[in-house]
């Protein structure tokens, strides 16, 4: 299956690229209804607070009431977004984060634009304007967001690799031959490696009979590229062999 | 060539954890700011960082160090080229005093096409009433103005009107928050190319033609601009900022100025934008409370000519507060509706 994940490629000054990847319009929903809770729990809780005033001046807790309904339901996003940096709560839950469309520093006049124009992509109903462009834009974005010059983003939670689940500290007979590893290392592409090492990574996903066909197809490839001696190769799986193949790749000098 | 990746992140993995940790620290506190030596260490540790990820795009492909890298170079890539300029900084009365005139000033041309708007308005639900008086239920909104003009003065002359009683705080509130959402409105419908706004300012135009008419025609001048100059003087040319900044919104999307992408127009009026919804929020808060608490009082307690008066010094200072001569806000952008 095709990756229907949208990206946005940014390129900075030193040359470097990053992409970011675009929240899609159904993540935005769900963070949506955990923000609209929120907002329905603030004023229900308001609402319960004013009840002491209006106990001593009923018109005066119910003004206070509308009032407050009014700046919570307005205010909510432009102060979460502000005070964490493009997120609110429900973003929060769901890893999205608000972004400048260029990758810069967030300002505050593009978070105030970004959620007033909301009234515009509710309309008429149930969100139908602002979910209809945010389908229809290249970069998931919603009027609010293309007035604003935002997007927003997936925030997955990232870690630094750990190489040793990677690479388990295994004698590998591949390098018992240098020069043969060496040649290997020259004639395999940054894009064949990353091929192997994914489907390393995801063999457990994988139909038992479909793993075994695939590193086969995967290890004839590169066996006959490289020939390596027949004992170097001998008792080990072409699962196995694969792995070598990467240890060699990634870990040269051990 | 194929990167060692074990001895790579081995060399470089303090450097990321350091900027890892500055940037979190960043990411915590918005108002933080760091001295010269942090920025300088900051901005080393980007550049190595940012190399580090070019290195793994040529020469290796590695996925999650990829991803990681690619994360901490997009979150330090923000702070470094942060633009100083915007709201975040700016305080709120030096906001309102010297940032709303310079906004209002710097957009004048949006303004005048507000009010050209309005007026067409004006006269043509001034030209309805006189075509088909009975038309008026069909375009007034508010169930209190479609009743008989003479009615009403009656009834408020002779204190027989206490629908308010003991509501005016609440009724305040309401009109506040009601006004502010009708402010809003207007902005935001300036994403459909300025012409939801147009026909917001326009159909409000025609509310106010029509009342204005309905009681003029009647003989109840002084009862009417008593009744509406206290907050119309700030609520009209509120909702009218509104509306201008609607259609600078609108401007700045079809683009005048072609040699401007669409991005750096709408980056330009952003602030400007934000700027002048707060000036009308904040002008019409005042004009929630005018409305509740003096523009429902008439003859004989408080005489049309004191409720008059107040209006039109409300207007004069309103006037000379848009325009007076300050230097033009470098906020004010590149693009949109410009005077």
């Amino acid at each position: 299956m095709a990756n229907r994940t949208k990206t946005l490629a940014v390129r900075t000054p030193e040359g470097i690229e990053f992409s970011l990847q675009i929240a899609g319009p159904v993540c935005r929903l769900l963070a949506y209804l955990i923000d609209a809770s929120a907002i329905w729990s603030a004023v229900m809780l308001t609402g319960n607070i004013l009840k002491i005033v209006s106990a001593i001046n009923g018109q005066l807790g119910m003004a206070m009431l509308v009032f407050a309904a009014f700046v919570i339901s307005v205010g909510y996003g432009i102060v979460f977004e502000w005070f964490w940096r493009g997120q609110t709560i429900g973003k929060k839950v769901l890893r999205l984060r608000v972004m400048d469309s260029q990758g810069l520093r967030l300002q505050f006049s593009q978070i105030v634009v970004r959620n007033l124009l909301r009234v515009v992509d509710s309309l008429p109903l149930l969100y139908l304007v602002g979910g209809v462009t945010c389908l229809l834009s290249p970069y998931s974005q919603r009027l609010g967001d293309i007035a604003a010059n935002t997007i927003v983003v997936r925030n997955p939670e990232i870690f630094e690799p750990n190489l040793e689940k990677l690479f388990p500290d295994k004698f590998n007979s591949l390098k018992e031959y240098p020069h043969l590893a060496a040649r290997l290392r020259g004639s395999i592409s940054p894009e064949e490696a990353f091929l192997i090492l994914r489907a390393l990574q995801r063999r457990n996903e994988l139909e038992p009979t479909a793993r075994v066909s695939l590193f086969n197809e995967l290890a004839e490839q590169l066996k006959s590229a490289v020939k390596f001696p027949q004992e170097a190769l001998e008792g080990i799986s072409d699962e196995r062999y694969l792995g070598n193949v990467i240890d060699v790749i990634f870990r040269p000098r051990i | 060539m194929i990167l060692d990746l074990e001895k790579f992140i081995a060399r470089q993995r303090e450097v990321w954890r350091e900027l890892d940790g500055l940037l979190g620290a960043l990411e915590r506190d918005p108002a933080a700011r760091m001295d010269l030596g942090q920025v300088k260490r900051f901005h080393h540790l980007y550049q190595v960082t940012s190399a580090d990820l070019g290195k793994l795009q040529s020469f290796a492909c590695e996925p999650e160090l990829k991803l990681f890298l690619e994360s901490l170079v997009a979150r330090a890539f923000g702070e470094i080229h942060d633009t100083p300029s915007g709201v975040s900084r700016v305080k709120v009365g030096r906001f309102f005093i010297n940032s709303f005139p310079q906004a209002f000033r710097g957009r004048i041309l949006a303004f005048w096409v507000a009010l050209a708007t309005m007026l067409a308005g004006f006269a043509v639900g001034a030209a309805l009433l006189i075509v088909d008086p009975d038309a008026k239920e069909a375009i007034l909104p508010f169930e209190q103005l479609v009743g008989s003009p003479s009615d009403r003065v009656a009834k408020e002359e002779q204190g027989q009107n206490r629908a308010l009683e003991g509501k005016k705080i609440l009724f305040s509130s309401e009109l506040m928050t009601n006004n502010t959402r009708v402010a809003i409105l207007c902005l935001a419908m300036g994403a459909t190319f300025g012409i939801g706004t147009l026909i917001l300012l326009f159909y409000n135009g025609v509310i106010l033609g029509v009342v204005v008419l309905d009681y003029l025609r009647l003989g109840h001048t002084a009862f009417l601009v008593g009744w509406l100059l206290p907050h119309g003087s700030v609520e009209i040319p509120a909702i009218l900022i509104a509306g201008q900044a609607g259609l600078v919104l609108g401007g700045a999307l079809i683009g005048r100025r072609k040699s401007i992408s669409l991005a750096q127009r709408l980056r330009g009026i952003s602030s400007d934008l934000v700027i002048l919804i707060g000036g009308t929020s904040i002008m019409l808060v005042w004009a929630g409370i005018i409305e509740a608490f003096f523009s429902q009082y008439h003859e004989p307690t408080i005489p049309y000519s004191l409720k008059i008066a107040f209006g039109a010094v409300e207007l004069v200072l309103l006037v000379l507060f848009l325009t007076r001569k300050a230097p033009l806000a470098e906020s004010s952008g590149r693009g949109g509706l410009r005077g």
